[in-house]
């Protein structure tokens, strides 16, 4: 099975170059095959990796020496164990139906333009599977810059629009800061321990001293900020609404702003031997979480809504890996890649159906027109919301245990969010499926429930939005119930030996499960009842413009970062460049100009007065040897 | 005769060459006053290596007989060289119809 692994990423490269190069040949039905199959394939193959991993068989395959100088050896080799195995089936898996329902989703492509899309998407899945199956840092690195790239390919994938590139260059530009801290803590690592690979140095960081690792482990949470849309670098992820909508649903729930959750989980070690670093990662976690959820309240865009709700669900995530829970982080990555890629699915179904349509004030009433979409998105709502017994509760129930076990006030406001975050979401459903139609005559005439290639990968993710949970069950419900932290063990064995969570008396387990599910529900019902009659959209409040401008933070960038810089750069260019650089250029070549006409008068042309010439300068030399002796 | 003789002759013979060169403008002139500079120094080389012999016969029976080798290589490298200075001379007048240095300013333009 080990000589199997290359293949995993292998087939998704190979489908990026089939697609990629033959995009002039090949008709839409054979480029869906292509991109879809090669996802099947590697999803099959990714289950028999788990299956072979879940029997207790790690695998560390080095394919060949990437890097080699001096004492330092770079291979490329992949890890295959209990958590990337994980990983390779959320993004191989939900990376499949995102790719059967693109298939029908964008349908009004041309075929050239269809191949790009599916081979743009290939070379995410590929970058990706990269990042989590690299035994060291540096190949991580390699899948991370991937991602970076093609988020930003397909972010901008419709681009003949300026603002799609715009918000294309800014998820770049973003992801750009990030990566360079994870680049200075993998500097940093060579310096320190010689070595990048996982193994090694988690096996050295004991040594090392506080101080180290809490630089390497800050620098690498700043390269996670970039990457899963944290503070202060989250404002891309909202503007990546620009790509088509499986595009979205691809980033936010499959690849890319899980890298950091993975990065951070892999690291963990690291994490654990750092507290600083700890502190610092669920501070940001929770203040991200706090402010995207106050966004997402007031947001008309029914892609901007799901947006700020996945930085908030990041949010919790850091949340669970700075206060050391780091199954629960990873659990709600699993559950959170089922319900928000069934939300963005539905969303686009939504968008589909009333041909491009997108703010919800617009929608209403769509409950009857498309009943699967409709039922499919309702069973996310509740599961991101956090009601029992669907996925999300147990992740999100996991994480706030802990917070409550380390920091009461980490629990109150996780809870407070928690209970924004069932707001806005049947704010969303409330607005778009219940009440009366708000668009126009023609669009009523038109919509249409979508194909079966969008509304399959819908019921199947519906189905994993309910269930996907129960492979988690907390101590107090059942003896044994969390499967996925018993297989996740070995990867977090060191850490809970140097930090073992104090998990809180039974009684006041249920009276936390009790109060948050209690304020989830209020949350739905609150929103339910607001909005499914009418729908007030006014900003009235101060606090209400604040959060519908999201907290002015893009004002904020562009006036105290991005306009200084561009006029520091223009004074740059035309005091610095122009006057002192581009000065002293001319005025060399000015200089060696006039120099040259003020001495042409010596090349005469005349045979005689070279000689003559000589003969001084023989002379010249013969008189000064005689007067320096 | 004492080297000083040697000396003055050869710096005599040099001071014409180089005059020579400087104030003529007939290239053959040109290329026999450079001939008369270049026989001064052999000159030269001549008379010191004789002295040198004399000074040195006692302990060195050749002592300095390497520079008079060394002039008739010297000889036969400068009758080389005038052969390929009068071929050129000659293709010049071809050219130019005249042997007048002056006319050699041409690569000036």
């Amino acid at each position: 099975m080990n000589e199997l692994i290359y293949l995993v990423p292998l087939l998704p490269l190979a489908g990026f170059l089939l697609n990629g190069l033959l995009r002039n040949h090949l008709s839409k039905s054979v480029t869906g095959i292509i991109g879809c199959g090669v996802l099947l394939g590697s999803f099959i193959l990714s289950m028999l990796l788990f299956w072979q991993v879940k029997e207790g068989n790690i695998a560390v395959v080095s394919l060949f020496d990437f890097i080699s100088v001096g004492k330092l050896s770079i291979p490329f080799s992949f890890q295959v164990d209990q958590l990337s195995s994980l990983f390779l089936l959320i993004i191989t898996g939900v990376g499949f139906l995102i790719h059967i329902y693109s298939t029908a989703y964008m349908q009004e492509e041309s075929p050239a333009h269809f191949a790009r899309y599916f081979s743009y998407l290939n070379l995410f899945v590929f970058s990706m599977l990269l990042l989590v199956m690299g035994a060291n840092y540096v190949i991580m690195f390699i899948g991370w810059e991937g991602v970076g790239l093609c988020s930003y390919l397909l972010i901008g994938y419709w681009f003949k629009n300026q603002d799609y590139n715009n918000a294309a260059k800014k998820a770049f530009v973003m992801n750009r800061i990030g990566d360079l801290g994870f680049l200075i803590a993998i500097f940093w690592m060579i310096g320190q321990f010689g070595t990048v690979n996982f193994a090694e140095v988690f096996e050295a960081a004991p040594a090392a001293s506080a101080m180290v690792l809490t630089g390497i482990t800050l620098l690498l949470f700043v390269g996670a900020t970039g990457k899963s849309a944290q503070i202060p670098l989250y404002t891309w992820l909202p503007d990546a609404m620009a790509g088509p909508t499986p595009v979205s649903a691809l980033i936010h729930a499959a690849t890319m702003v899980t890298a950091g959750i993975y990065m951070i989980a892999r690291s963990n070690i690291l994490y654990t031997l750092a507290p600083v670093s700890q502190a610092v990662v669920a501070i940001t976690g929770l203040a991200t979480a706090v402010l995207a959820a106050t966004i997402a309240l007031k947001q008309h865009d029914i892609k901007k809504v799901l947006a700020y709700s996945t930085v908030s669900q990041l949010g919790y995530m850091f949340l669970g890996l700075g206060v050391g829970s780091y199954v629960g982080a990873v659990f709600h990555v699993m559950t959170h890649a089922f319900f928000k890629a069934l939300l963005f699915l539905g969303a686009g179904s939504v968008i589909h159906a009333l041909h491009h349509e997108q703010d919800i004030r617009n929608m209403g009433g769509l409950k009857s027109k498309l009943p699967v979409t409709h039922a499919t998105f309702l069973i996310a709502c509740i599961a991101i919301a956090g009601i029992p017994p669907f996925s999300g509760f147990f992740s999100k129930d996991e994480i706030l245990a802990a917070s409550f076990s380390v920091n009461k006030v980490y629990w109150v406001i996780g809870v407070l969010t928690a209970g924004l975050t069932a707001f806005y979401m049947f704010r969303v459903y409330a607005t778009t499926f219940l009440g009366k139609f708000r668009g126009t005559e023609e669009q009523l005439h038109h919509i249409k429930e979508s194909p079966g290639a969008m509304t399959i990968p819908l019921i199947i993710l519906a189905v994993l939005s309910i269930a996907g949970g129960w492979i988690g069950f907390p101590e107090v419900m059942m003896n044994n119930g969390h499967a996925l932290g018993d297989f996740l063990t070995p990867i977090f064995a060191e850490s809970a030996r140097l930090k073992t969570l104090h998990a809180a008396d039974h009684q006041t387990e249920w009276l936390l499960i009790g109060v948050s599910t209690l304020i989830a529900i209020v949350g739905s019902v609150i929103a339910w009842r607001r909005y499914s009659r009418k729908v007030d959209m006014e900003e009235r409040t101060a606090a209400a413009r604040l959060f519908a401008n999201k907290w002015y933070v893009d004002e904020l960038y562009t006036n105290g970062i991005v306009k200084p810089i561009n006029s520091f750069g223009n004074w740059l260019y035309n005091f610095v460049e122009r006057q002192i650089i581009d000065s002293l250029v001319n005025g060399a070549g000015r200089f060696v100009h006039y120099g040259g006409r003020q001495v042409r008068w010596i090349q005469s042309g005349q045979v005689g007065s070279y000689v003559l010439l000589m003969v001084l300068g023989i002379l010249v030399f013969f008189v000064i040897q005689f007067f320096v002796k | 005769m004492t080297i000083e003789h040697y000396i003055f002759l050869a710096i005599a013979i040099f001071c014409i060459g180089v005059a020579g060169v400087l104030t003529r403008r007939n290239v053959i002139i040109v290329f026999m006053c450079i001939e008369l500079m270049l026989n001064a120094v052999n000159l030269l080389l001549v008379a010191f290596s004789k002295m040198h012999h004399l000074a040195g016969k006692a302990v060195n029976a050749s002592a300095g007989i390497d520079g008079q080798l060394f002039v008739f290589f010297i000889m036969v490298v400068a009758a080389a060289e005038v052969t390929v200075g009068l071929a050129i001379i000659v293709m010049m007048f071809r050219n130019t119809h005249s042997v007048d240095i002056n006319f050699l300013n041409r690569l000036k333009h």
